[in-house]
C-alpha cells in the first residue's frame, strides 16, 4: 500500500509543536536488543529517528486502536503498545526513569484520534449550551463544576453577546482558526422593550443568565414559557432591566465587531 | 520510513467518516483520471480500486491544502509540495463541496486548534478551565501556544 510518505517525514520534522518527545530504547523486531531511538509524538503518531538531529524518521507507528500497557520485563521501565490481531506485531518502548515511563504512557493512551475527537465535542456542546443559555431543562449543562454557581449576570450576558458563530468555516492555512461572525451581526439581539416573548425573564439566581434576547431558537421557548410567568408578573422592572442590559450588549458587539475587522488578515 | 502496515489497513477496513466512488488522479506524470472508492477514517484518506479489499494507497491528511479547482473537481496537495496535486472529480458540485468540507475538518491538527479555541472561549466567559474537570488541562496537546520538544 502507498503511503504519502514524504508528506509524513514533513510533519514530523516541521515545526509544528510536538505532543512528546525524547529518547526511548525501542527494542527490535526479531533480536531482543533495545536500540535508543528519539521519539516524537505528533497526533495519533509516534515517529522515530535515529539520532535527535536527524532529519528524517527511520519510522512511524500509527496509533490508532492501540493499547498501552506496562510491561512484565527484566528491562526497567518498559511499556507495549500493543494492537488488536494475531498477526500484530506488539512495540516494547522503555524509558530512561519512572516518571517518563508514566509520562510518555499516558501521552500514548490519549494520542488517538477518537480521543481529540470526543473532548472536542464535549467542548463544542458545552459552548454551545452557554450560548444559547441554559433552560429549565439543561441545568446539567452547568455540570457543577463550582466556578459557574454564582455568575455575576451582566458578565456572563457580555460574553454571551461576545461570542462569534462556532467555527463552521475553516482554519486558514497559517494555523489559525477561523469562525463565521457574519451571524453575529445579523442576530436581533438588540434591546427593543419587552415583548410578548417572555422568554428572557429568568429572574432566578444564579445558574441561569439573567436575560434572554427577544428572539429565541424554537427549542428553548418551550423550555422557558416555565418562567414567562414571572416576567409578567412584574413587567416593568424586567422591561427597564432588558432596555439597560440591551444598550450594554449593543455597545459590547460594536466594539468586538470593531476589534475583529482591524485583526483580520 | 518504515510503518505498520498491517495497522493502517485495518484502519482501512472501520466504518468510513465519509466514502465514496470518485474519478481521482494521483500527481504522477502521465496519470489519468480513474474511478476509485475513497474513504475518510480519522485522518487518513484511503483509496482502493472499486472491486478490491486492500486499499492501493493511503494520505495522512495533515498540513495540507484542499482546494477547490473546476467544477465538480476539488484537489489535496501538502504543503511541502504544493504544486503535486491529487485531483478529485466529483458527480455533483453538491457532493464537491460535501467532500472538501470533511477532509478540511479531518485533520488531527484541525481538532486541536478546533479544541484549544472552545477551551478558550469557554474560559473566557466562565473564568474556568473545561478541561480541569476531566484532569486533563496540563496535557501537552490542549495547550495554546508553541511547545518546545
Amino acid at each position: 500500500m502507498k503511503l504519502n510518505e514524504r508528506s509524513l517525514a514533513f510533519y514530523a520534522t516541521c515545526d509544528s509543536p510536538a505532543d512528546k518527545a525524547g529518547f526511548l530504547y525501542k527494542r527490535g523486531e526479531r533480536h531482543t536488543a533495545y536500540h535508543r531511538r528519539w521519539f516524537v509524538l505528533k497526533g495519533n503518531m509516534l515517529f522515530y529517528f535515529e539520532e535527535r538531529e536527524s532529519r528524517e524518521p527511520v519510522g512511524v507507528i500509527v496509533l490508532e486502536g492501540c493499547t498501552v500497557e506496562l510491561c512484565d520485563s527484566a528491562e526497567e521501565f518498559t511499556f507495549a503498545i500493543r494492537f488488536d490481531g494475531t498477526k500484530s506485531r506488539t512495540y516494547v518502548l522503555a524509558a530512561e526513569s519512572q516518571a517518563a515511563m508514566e509520562s510518555w504512557v499516558k501521552s500514548l493512551s490519549r494520542a488517538s484520534f477518537g480521543y481529540m475527537r470526543v473532548v472536542v465535542r464535549e467542548l463544542e456542546k458545552q459552548l454551545e449550551e452557554m450560548r444559547y443559555g441554559m433552560a429549565g431543562g439543561c441545568a446539567g449543562g452547568c455540570r457543577g463544576s463550582p466556578g459557574s454557581e454564582k455568575p455575576k449576570p451582566s458578565e456572563l450576558e457580555r460574553s454571551l453577546e461576545r461570542l462569534p458563530a462556532l467555527p463552521t468555516v475553516l482554519p486558514k492555512e497559517n494555523g489559525c482558526a477561523a469562525w463565521n461572525n457574519a451571524s453575529g451581526v445579523d442576530q436581533p439581539r438588540e434591546a427593543s422593550g419587552c415583548g410578548g416573548d417572555a422568554g428572557g425573564g429568568n429572574l432566578r439566581p444564579p445558574l441561569r443568565p439573567p436575560l434572554r434576547p427577544p428572539l429565541l431558537p424554537p427549542r428553548r421557548r418551550a423550555a422557558s414559557t416555565e418562567v414567562g410567568s414571572a416576567a409578567v408578573e412584574s413587567p416593568s422592572s424586567f422591561c427597564q432591566l432588558h432596555e439597560r442590559y440591551g444598550r450594554e450588549v449593543a455597545q459590547l458587539r460594536r466594539e468586538w465587531l470593531e476589534g475583529q475587522r482591524g485583526s483580520r488578515p | 520510513m518504515r510503518y505498520n502496515e498491517r495497522e493502517l489497513l485495518s484502519l482501512a477496513r472501520q466504518p468510513a467518516e465519509k466514502a465514496a466512488e470518485i474519478l481521482m488522479r494521483v500527481p504522477k506524470k502521465g496519470s489519468v483520471l480513474k474511478k476509485r472508492l475513497v474513504k475518510l477514517v480519522v485522518n487518513f484518506l484511503f483509496y482502493f480500486r472499486t472491486d478490491e479489499a486492500e486499499p492501493i494507497g493511503a494520505l495522512l491528511l495533515e498540513h495540507c491544502r484542499i482546494t477547490k479547482e473546476e467544477e465538480n473537481v476539488f484537489s489535496i496537495s501538502f504543503i511541502e509540495e504544493p504544486e503535486r496535486k491529487y485531483c478529485f472529480e466529483c458527480d455533483s458540485e453538491e457532493q464537491c463541496q460535501e467532500w472538501i468540507e470533511a477532509l478540511k475538518r479531518a485533520s488531527y491538527e484541525f481538532m486541536r486548534r478546533s479544541l484549544i479555541f472552545y477551551r478558550n472561549e469557554i474560559q473566557k466567559m466562565t473564568g474556568k478551565d473545561p478541561l480541569e474537570q476531566y484532569g486533563i488541562s496540563e496535557e501537552a496537546r490542549f495547550q495554546l501556544g508553541t511547545r518546545r520538544q
